[in-house]
């Protein structure tokens, strides 16, 4: 036998070793794929849609002509609500021609042309000023305008002048104009509350458009998701991990628990039409179909994590239970349950925040509703009015011809985003903070 | 207070606590127990020894009926604690299982506070009327289960904190807290060190003032010394039953020798 010495390794070690720094260098490389993707999908998403959080406003002095507004001079409400937004255009042309007299801007425009750079919802917004408080009737008021999705590109290098050629939508001069306005600070970038806030918007307003309305949707669906999916998933799974005989029923039940969890969504939204709009009846679009579509979704994802944490609880405390008298469901729901709670928590939440972003089933039952107006005013008409969702709107937006309302379709990406990275976080906080040793 | 004009079989029966007839006990295919009868008499200690899988502490777990939470488990025969059947269908087992405690071969304490942990069986039974009478029957429990000088001052802590013989010793005060009449013990020293031990084998002969006590134990030296009758089980039988000085001195089965020196087991 020949002498062999510890500081030199031999062949077979060497080989061991070798192959053992090979499968870590695949790993990283994995993980480094991994991240890079993860890096390019959040810089896109962020890059893209960042731009749907700024919003470009004109700044602009209106005189509120009481002759045009206010014809009978009595500041009656009723007579000032006559008044529709056409009335309010000549003002806002006024407001242009003012502007170039004053000489802060010049050009061959005529005034119309100018107010062109405007968003068209900017008579309503006078007009909604006016009826707010009629005294401001007479008055010059200076408002912030919602510039035109153009105006606003251009501001963001999406609409250069190259690309308006064939654009019946704006013009050379009136970005000649633009850059007027901007280099007398008139025009400017500012935050858009109104895209978290406010409602969708027709074709021609993209500047207009915001999450706020769908999300109002969104969060009726989970509260009907919570309030279903929560008691009848927990309720299931107790009863099946604590008290249900081990038999071929519950065999079968636990199978198909599983395999609902793997069902495509397009079939529970398929489901969802012909059962509870086709034959119940329940309203089309409204936010308590999809919730109820989605509580279908979301229950086995409840159930199989509620028996995973139930069946985690050491069955020790059960037996200590058990041992000084306490019946089978004093012994549940004094001590298993508790010690599931976190875990329950979790699944729930990580159930809901699947749920949430989930669109295919919504588009079956219709839950891609236009909502124009502001949100529901009640419980029962936000559950029962059309509506749309978050992920449903994202879609719709995508899907629209102005690159416009693509720039917000990654920017409503990024709230949804923000939705799901909150709710998973609220799940890992739970999970710390109510996690218990034994 | 014996009455002396009994015939001797009554005064058996009388002092008999819990006595077991012809039973048998299945593990879906396995026989785990096989025809066993023992008479468990009041304010005694009484061992099961045997070796690993002989079916003790099965046996035991039937005298509460802890084995109705297994569903493959048959048990069969009788088994009487104060002349009535615990497996009679009108008996409920948690009904049972107030009046006979256990503590198990792991502590198990709930992970909640010591005070809890003790009060929770007497709450459930609707023991106390108040805030003070509770208190009264934690603090006797704690006692007891030598345990009080120790967690006097921390019984908001949680009882999981505690090291493993303090914890079975908690456990041993949350089975008592329900004054049950009969103590079941699975191993209950054999997760302990030496001097925890120690301290559950003196408690053990206090609780003997009580009640009546039955411990399975793996340790022989721990059969001789706390208990004063012994059963030795081998593969689902009970080979000999009788006061512990003779089955340690005087065997009758070459088994029961066999395992008590160390030959089997």
């Amino acid at each position: 036998m020949t002498q062999t010495s510890l500081l030199k390794q031999d062949a077979r070690t060497a080989r061991r070793n070798r192959a053992e720094a090979r499968f870590k260098a695949y790993g990283l490389i994995a993980i480094g794929i991994g991240v890079l993707m993860l890096v390019i999908l959040l810089g896109t998403i962020f890059s893209r849609g960042a731009g749907a959080f700024q919003q470009t406003y004109l700044t602009l002095d209106v005189t509120l002509d009481a002759a045009k507004l206010d014809k009978k001079g009595k500041r009656d409400i009723e007579d000032i609500k006559k008044v529709s937004t056409f009335g309010y255009a000549p003002l806002l042309n006024d407001a242009f021609a003012q502007l170039v007299d004053s000489g802060a801007a010049s050009s061959d425009l005529k005034p119309k042309e100018m107010s062109g750079l405007l968003s068209k919802g900017a008579e309503a917004r006078m007009r909604d000023a006016v009826l707010d408080d009629p005294d401001l009737i007479g008055q010059t008021v200076s408002f912030d305008f919602l510039a035109s999705g153009r105006v606003d590109g251009y501001l963001k290098d999406r609409v250069t002048r190259d690309s308006i050629a064939n654009d019946k939508n704006i013009s050379v001069e009136q970005l000649d104009l633009v850059d007027q306005l901007r280099a007398a600070g008139l025009l400017k970038k500012k935050f858009n509350l109104a895209f978290i806030t406010g409602a969708d918007s027709s074709d021609a307003r993209p500047e207009a458009a915001g999450m706020g309305v769908s999300m109002v949707g969104s969060l009726f669906m989970m509260l009907v998701v919570l309030a279903l999916a929560l008691p009848i998933g927990v309720a299931a799974s107790i009863y099946l991990e604590e008290f249900a005989p081990e038999n071929w029923i519950t065999d079968i039940i636990e199978v198909n628990i599983s395999n609902l969890a793997a069902v495509p969504s397009i079939v529970f939204g398929i489901l969802g039409l012909a059962v509870f709009i086709n034959y119940m009846h329940l309203p089309n679009s409204a936010p308590l179909v999809g919730g109820l579509v989605l509580t279908l979704m979301t229950l086995p994802t409840i159930i199989i994590s509620t028996r995973a944490s139930l069946k985690a609880v050491p069955p020790s405390i059960r037996d200590a239970a058990l041992g000084v008298g306490a019946s089978k469901m004093q012994s549940v729901f004094h001590h298993v349950l508790p010690l599931a709670a976190p875990g329950i928590l979790t699944g729930t939440i990580i159930g809901l925040a699947q749920a949430l972003g989930e669109t295919a089933p919504l588009l079956l039952i219709g839950m891609v509703g236009f909502i124009a107006s502001n949100g529901p005013e009640s419980i029962s008409e936000g559950l029962l009015n059309p509506n749309s969702a978050m992920p449903a709107q994202i879609y719709e937006w995508a899907k629209r011809a102005d690159p416009a309302f693509y720039e917000r379709a990654w920017g409503g990406i990024i709230i949804l985003l923000v939705f799901l990275i909150g709710m998973n976080a609220i799940a890992v906080l739970l999970r710390r903070r109510f996690e218990r040793r034994w | 207070m014996r009455d002396n004009t009994q015939t001797p079989e009554a005064q058996v029966a009388q002092k008999s606590k819990i006595s077991a007839t012809g039973v048998q006990v299945h593990y879906g295919d396995t026989h785990a127990i096989k025809d066993v009868n023992v008479e468990i008499e009041d304010k005694t200690v009484t061992a099961f020894i045997g070796p690993s899988g002989c079916g003790k502490s099965t046996f035991l777990r039937c005298i509460n009926r802890m084995n109705d939470t297994i569903d493959i488990c048959r048990v069969q025969g009788k088994i009487l604690l104060d002349g009535e059947d615990i497996y009679d269908p009108k008996v409920d087992p948690v009904q049972l299982r107030a009046k006979v405690g256990m503590v198990f071969q792991k502590p198990n304490p709930f992970p909640k506070s010591i005070y809890d942990n003790v009060a929770y069986g007497p709450r459930i039974h609707g023991l106390a009327r108040n805030k003070a009478e509770l208190d009264e029957i934690v603090e006797r429990a704690l006692r007891r289960g030598a345990i009080w000088d120790e967690v006097k001052d921390r019984l908001a802590a949680p009882g999981t904190g505690l090291s493993g013989g303090q914890q079975q010793r908690l456990c041993i005060a949350r089975a008592v807290a329900t004054e049950p009449e009969v103590l079941l013990m699975d191993e209950p020293c054999s997760a302990l060190d030496p001097i925890a031990t120690a301290q559950v084998e003196e408690l053990i002969d206090e609780l003997r003032q009580n009640y009546s006590v039955v411990i399975v134990t793996h340790s022989m030296q721990q059969a001789a010394r706390v208990s004063q009758r012994t059963a030795f089980f081998h593969l689902g039988n009970l080979v000999e039953f009788g006061d512990t000085d003779k089955i340690f001195t005087t065997p009758e089965d070459p088994r029961t020798e066999s395992y008590i020196t160390g030959r089997i087991g």
